[in-house]
């Protein structure tokens, strides 16, 4: 790839009439800090119960007590820690850190204020009433339903209007961006949307098209049901929907991070955004194939037709294509960076990367990390072969490759430059926050390692196999492996909220310590992207249709054969 | 839209050369899992679960053919079992079957109650066991040995408790 300087080439138009940059305004940052005060004090509960559940794992006993009677009353049992864990950490930390982040997104990249900042606050508010609402009948143990919450296992209606709430307030935040952007549009006909401000946008669309699944799930099934307006729920139709949204959820995790990686990472890295083009191209991708796969997480449902899973399998190969564009577009921008910072040969570009820059290593290892959820996610979706790790720890062993490192790591390192520039400070002690980065890599290698190949033996997941009766001996080290690495997280995560309590108290520094939005430009100028790739009707009508295609039929089935037989049943 | 000139050319995708190749070579690693796939399932015949039947779960512990669950011969080596799972409790009604070695078994499981798991180590046998529904898989015990099967969806807080036996006898 040593052509890459060479066969490209550096194309440069009139730039649009854009402003260098745009200053956040105090109330702007004050906004966004406070978005990301609330996805940080999520994972600072949820993260402390993940030590719990690897530990379980190991079959440890205190006094010859199981480790979580130890926390009664506070904690009832395993299964409200795993859902405190999988609630705060896999749905508020993440939308919180997203709305925030793309306040500052949409913001920036358009060089302009909000519309209406207050319809933006209104749907913040409206997403911690709903956090608040859920968060009570959990902590009281009475939502024990894990983040998945299937029925007929029923919580409290307090939990589904809760949800409800986080929703539809993160919907009310989107329609504050898409009034913006709709403005700037109305003000730039002929200029190609920013990046980040683009990759953000279709995130949110993407996000209010595939949410409709649990809010349609809720709303006429679990929440009448939990009132006991309704005698009882198809649980086949409600997994339907529920999966309807929770694949594109894993998208809506990861594309704030790929915004950052195209947007933002190349400019850190000291280089610049290898292709405009294919980084728009990619997200539209992502709008149009996100959805339409739900039922690869339903391949062994008994109550969907193999036709289906078959076309749902495809397209879920089809939506590793974008994924396998940003990899490439991230590494030959990583690589154009390396080189304008001297790095010949072929491989003599990595070690001229910036590695001790506290926001971009921990960016770059939530890519290597991400290779291997990349891998372990074109298993999952491979149809039968699915059988063999469907439910398995492997399955939590991926997505902790997704969640928790593709996008929390990227996160981390995001917010190692955000926090500082949203108050003002300097990082406390970055070369701690250097080592963070690469103890929540490695402790990742070794708990992602030792779920996966528990999942390969047949290990199941959402199981407290310390007291499982059935776990046959060469479980035995690799459950120790997994209690290893989930400690190691934990010490990386709290490294990580230290970090940003220290900083946030620290005393304001001079304007020019802090650091700036990183904004990276591409080698071809933007404006040479053609405008099929900035136009939203076409790709909005592709995804819609498509939804309809492959989803349509048997979700109609499903529907008109609904058979609203199961009571709930409160089983913890 | 102004005339292209060296200074303001034509807007168009520009693709490098490596990164066709990668498309390429990306498009076709996938094209090849696909295929390997449909062999493995048209071939040599590796199937999901597919619709079954539609039960009421309120009453299929009192009627139809889970009323008596358990082992049932067809045929010399062929066999069915009905398996009941219980969140109440948190067990597999039958807890425990036995076939000879060489038999075939067709797997009929449904739920009481909540939704549960069914994965049969060392199988392809994996299905969810959702209320209302009948989930089935047949698969050929040639080993002899024990198997355990296991609940693998989270069903209250006796889940970890719950796992039943399949012994094939030589």
């Amino acid at each position: 790839m040593t052509a890459i300087s060479t066969t490209t080439p550096v194309v440069e138009v009139t730039p649009a009439a854009r402003p260098a940059t745009y200053v956040l305004s105090k109330g702007e940052k004050r906004f966004i800090g406070l978005q990301l005060l609330v996805a940080v004090a999520a994972l600072s509960i949820g993260s402390l119960f993940g030590p719990l559940q690897a530990l379980e794992f190991s079959g440890l006993t205190i006094g010859g007590r199981d480790i979580y009677a130890l926390f009664q009353p506070l904690l009832a049992s395993y299964y409200q820690g795993l859902t405190l864990h999988g609630v705060l950490n896999a749905l508020i930390w993440t939308t919180f850190f997203i709305t925030g982040f793309f306040n500052l997104t949409v913001t920036y990249g358009l060089r302009r204020p909000l519309a209406m900042p207050k319809l933006n606050w209104l749907g913040f508010i409206v997403m911690t009433v709903g956090l608040l609402t859920a968060a009570v009948p959990i902590l009281l143990n009475e939502a024990s339903v894990l983040y998945t919450f299937y029925p007929p296992l029923q919580a409290s209606w307090a939990f589904y209007v809760g949800l409800v709430f986080v929703v539809v307030g993160s919907w009310i935040q989107g329609y504050g961006f898409y009034i913006t952007y709709y403005r700037w549009r109305k003000d730039n006909p002929d200029v190609r949307t920013p990046l980040m401000a683009f990759g953000s946008l279709i995130t949110m669309v993407m996000w209010q098209i595939s949410t409709l699944g649990i809010a349609v799930e809720i709303l006429t099934q679990l929440l009448p049901w939990s009132l006991n307006l309704l005698p009882g729920v198809d649980p086949q139709l409600d997994r339907t929907y529920f999966w309807f949204t929770g694949h594109p959820l894993v998208y809506f995790w990861l594309l704030p991070a790929y915004v950052s990686w195209y947007a933002m990472l190349p400019k850190q890295a000291g280089g610049k955004l290898f292709s405009d083009s294919l980084a728009r191209f990619s997200f539209w991708m992502f709008l149009v194939l996100s959805t339409p796969l739900g039922f690869h997480h339903q391949f062994t449902d008994p109550g969907v037709p193999t036709i289906w899973k078959t076309i749902h399998a495809v397209l879920t190969y089809a939506v590793a294509f974008p994924s396998l564009l940003t990899a490439f577009t991230v590494v030959a921008s990583l690589e154009y960076a390396g080189r304008q910072r001297g790095g010949k040969g072929l491989l003599g570009w990595i070690p001229k990367l910036p590695w001790r820059d506290v926001s971009v290593t921990p960016q770059i290892l939530a890519g290597v990390l991400f290779i291997f959820g990349g891998i372990g996610g074109i298993t999952n979706a491979s149809y039968n072969i699915n059988l063999v790790v469907h439910n398995t720890s492997w399955v939590p062993g991926h997505f902790h490759l997704t969640v928790a490192s593709a996008t929390t790591l990227s996160f981390m390192g995001i917010a190692y430059w955000l926090v500082p520039h949203l108050t003002h400070r300097t990082l406390w002690a970055p070369k701690l926050a250097l080592a963070q980065a690469w103890i929540w890599f490695i402790g990742m290698v070794i708990f992602s390692n030792g779920m996966h190949t528990l999942g390969l033996l047949g290990a199941p997941r959402r199981t407290p196999l310390g007291i499982a009766p059935y776990v046959p001996a060469n479980w035995e080290p690799r459950l120790l492996q997994t209690a290893i690495g989930g400690s190691i997280l934990f010490l990386g995560a709290y490294l990580f909220i230290t970090i940003l309590v220290v900083t946030v108290l620290r005393k304001p520094a001079p304007a020019a310590a802090v650091p700036e939005i990183p904004e990276a430009q591409s080698i071809q100028d933007p404006q040479l992207t053609p405008q099929w790739l900035d136009r939203w009707a076409p790709w909005l009508t592709i995804a819609i249709l498509l939804i309809i295609l492959v989803y349509g039929p048997n979700l109609l089935y499903q529907i008109t054969n609904m058979q609203n037989t199961s009571p709930g049943f409160r089983l913890w | 839209m102004t005339t292209p000139t060296p200074q303001n050319p034509e807007p168009s995708v520009h693709i490098d050369p490596y990164e066709r190749g990668w498309m390429v070579a990306a498009i076709l690693m996938l094209v090849v899992f696909a295929i390997a796939v449909a062999i493995a399932s048209y071939s040599l015949g590796i199937q999901l679960p597919a619709p079954e039947a539609r039960v009421d779960p309120n009453t299929i512990t009192t009627s139809g053919p889970f009323a008596n669950p358990g082992l049932r011969e067809l045929a010399p080596g062929r066999y069915e079992a009905y398996i009941v799972a219980h969140g109440q409790g948190w067990y597999f009604n039958p807890r425990e079957i036995s076939v000879p070695a060489g038999s075939e078994v067709t797997f009929y499981v449904t739920s009481a109650d909540v939704q549960h798991g069914f994965k049969l180590e060392g199988t392809n046998v994996n299905m969810m066991i959702i209320p209302g529904q009948v989930s089935t898989l047949t698969r050929r015990f040639d080993k002899p040995g024990e198997y355990h099967w296991v609940c693998h969806e989270y069903c209250g807080t006796g889940h970890a408790a719950m796992y039943g036996t399949l012994t094939v006898t030589p």
